[in-house]
């Protein structure tokens, strides 16, 4: 699904569109100026760490919290005028279970079929069809508080996708999950994308999961720093990305662009090079730099390079660059 | 297709019985502590306390007075506790689930309430059955009606605890709120001791008293369910409203409470 070719699509194939949305919490800009658009059908991912205001865009979009400025549209529905219609489109799976422990898996997604109003028949049909799909129909009768985390987040998203939303906003969706589940969820969702052509929005501030979607949109510190899918965003830092361990990397780094024309950063006392170095090169910089360098390690770029590459920030703590 | 407001608020209601006898503890907590406190006082103040429910002053006992005031507390304790139930839906998660579907806030409201309203009731008349050993007139009418005033009352105090613990992000702070607010409330209902009438003779202390009392919601609750279970006045140097004025006021209670509480649910949670 290719983010660039579908941007210039019609209107009709933006299932979200969002405008200069900015949010803050007394002084503090939790998003600011934001502007996006998600696709219908696809499966895309907000990228960021803690703080990045992800949550906040949640929050937003699943009509929890009101907008301050900007304007959300959500299948053509505006958000400040008409939460109520967008509420019926949306299927929301929050990332702390709105299960109630209490009651049984069937209790819970009855009740869930209550809240959207479905009549006894096609509440029974819904619930026999989402359970089987994710495997849970032999668990009707347990009560959630005796189910793993894997199981309950199942029952959250058959929850959820009771009646038939036409876009599912997912928050951090694999926190607590063994990798076994998290495989689960994601046949899930690609059977949801190819099968009903749900249209999925998720958050994650885990790397690996955003580089399964279609497209990703990286937030740092209420910006989009960046979108596209992740091989194109990947392309962009070229095809390798270099990180040399050394003592005195200001020294290095001075080195490597005398010597090579090469320009490095450093970042939390390394060196890292955004080039494509050809293993002829490599050696050369290694010979020459041999007192000075404990590791040289060579990689294709990762989201996390991404990341780094817009922020000048390591993903997993906002340390400060020393360029 | 369903009626969402309807459906929403039947299944919520339904939520909260089927909570609430999967949590053995509550039924204890709710009945309980009224019951105890009912005992020792009643048995206890029965020699220092001069005033029957009839207005006469030696023939019947505190127990007796007490006991309208007993099954209000009930009420009470079930119905606050009830609600406690939207801080840990809150807390839990459940919430939000609800609040992101497209059900009227309204609706949220009233299921909530007619849970705690249909617990309250239940507890109380199971502490009604005491009251069978209690000299009073039993007949359909008078029960009837007695079970009235419950649903009123218990539905007033649900909306109420419904307020508060919207408002609240802790059980902690809910403890506070019910020592604080209350339980004064409840003791200044007339359930304790009567209301004083003002008289030339009056001391400040009774003037604020009787206003406080006066002003107090749960009052006209208890002294329905008082004129209810002894078809009786007061004595002539205490304050009675009459059956009239006692279920306007109730009812007025319910549905300004009902109001606020809905108001109040549209805020973020």
């Amino acid at each position: 699904m290719g983010g660039d070719a579908m941007s210039s699509d019609s209107p009709s194939n933006v299932a979200v569109k969002i405008e200069s949305v900015a949010y803050a919490y007394g002084d503090r800009q939790a998003l600011c100026e934001l502007s996006l658009e998600i696709f219908t059908g696809e499966i895309f991912c907000l990228l960021g760490p803690n703080g990045s205001g992800k949550t906040t865009l949640f929050r937003l979009l699943s009509t929890l919290a009101s907008l301050q400025t900007g304007s959300v549209s959500i299948m053509e529905n505006d958000l400040s005028n008409d939460a109520h219609a967008i509420r019926r489109l949306l299927g929301v799976v929050f990332q702390s279970p709105s299960l109630d422990r209490k009651l049984t898996v069937l209790e819970n997604l009855r009740h869930q079929a209550a809240m959207y109003g479905l009549g006894n028949s096609v509440t029974a049909e819904r619930i026999d069809e989402a359970t089987r799909r994710l495997g849970i129909n032999d668990r009707l009768y347990d009560r959630v508080e005796t189910l793993s985390g894997g199981l309950s987040r199942r029952v959250e998203l058959a929850k959820c996708m009771l009646h038939n939303p036409s876009i599912l906003l997912l928050d951090e969706p694999s926190t607590g999950l063994d990798p076994a589940a998290r495989s689960d969820l994601w046949s899930y969702l690609r059977l949801l994308q190819s099968e009903l052509g749900t249209t999925v929005l998720m958050t994650t501030h885990l790397l690996e999961e955003a580089d399964r979607c279609d497209r990703v949109g990286i937030l740092h510190e209420g910006n989009l720093v960046a979108i596209g899918e992740p091989n194109t965003l990947r392309a962009e830092l070229g095809s390798d990305v270099v990180s040399i361990q050394c003592n005195g990397p200001s020294a290095v780094i001075d080195q490597l662009q005398s010597n090579w024309q090469l320009a490095a950063r450093q970042l939390d006392g390394m060196v890292r090079l955004e080039e494509s170095v050809s293993a002829a090169l490599l050696s050369d910089i290694m010979q020459s730099l041999s007192g000075q360098v404990d590791n040289i390690s060579v990689g294709r770029p990762t989201l996390e390079d991404v990341f780094i590459h817009h922020t000048g920030h390591q993903f997993w703590h906002d340390a400060e660059v020393d360029r | 297709m369903k009626n969402v407001a309807v459906s929403a608020s039947s299944s919520l209601a339904r939520r909260e019985l089927i909570r609430f006898f999967r949590q053995p503890n509550r039924v204890i907590g709710a009945i309980g502590t009224p019951l105890v406190m009912w005992l020792l006082f009643g048995l206890g103040l029965e020699e220092s306390f001069s005033v029957s429910p009839s207005g006469e002053t030696q023939d019947e006992n505190f127990l007796q007075y007490y006991f309208p005031g007993t099954l209000v507390l009930v009420l009470m304790f079930t119905a606050i506790f009830a609600t406690i139930s939207v801080i840990e839906d809150r807390s839990e998660g459940f919430l939000q689930g609800v609040l992101v579907s497209p059900v009227p806030r309204w609706s949220i409201v009233l299921g909530k309430v007619v849970g705690g309203t249909v617990i309250a009731v239940l507890q109380a008349v199971l502490m009604l059955l005491i009251a069978i050993a209690l000299p009073m007139q039993w007949n359909l009418v008078a029960v009837l009606h007695l079970f009235g005033i419950l649903v009123a009352g218990a539905f007033g105090l649900t909306c109420l605890g419904f307020v508060l613990a919207w408002k609240l992000d802790s059980v902690h702070g809910f403890h506070a709120i019910m020592n604080l607010l209350l339980m004064p409330m409840w003791l200044l209902s007339g359930a304790f001791f009567p209301i004083p009438e003002l008289t030339a003779q009056s001391s400040v202390g009774q003037i604020i008293i009787h206003w406080l009392m006066k002003l107090d919601p749960l009052t006209y609750v208890v002294s329905l369910v008082r004129q209810v279970m002894y078809e009786s006045q007061q004595a002539e140097r205490f304050w009675q409203p009459d059956l009239g004025a006692s279920w306007f006021i109730t009812l007025l209670f319910c549905a300004v409470m009902f109001v606020i509480a809905c108001r109040v649910a549209r805020q973020p949670a």
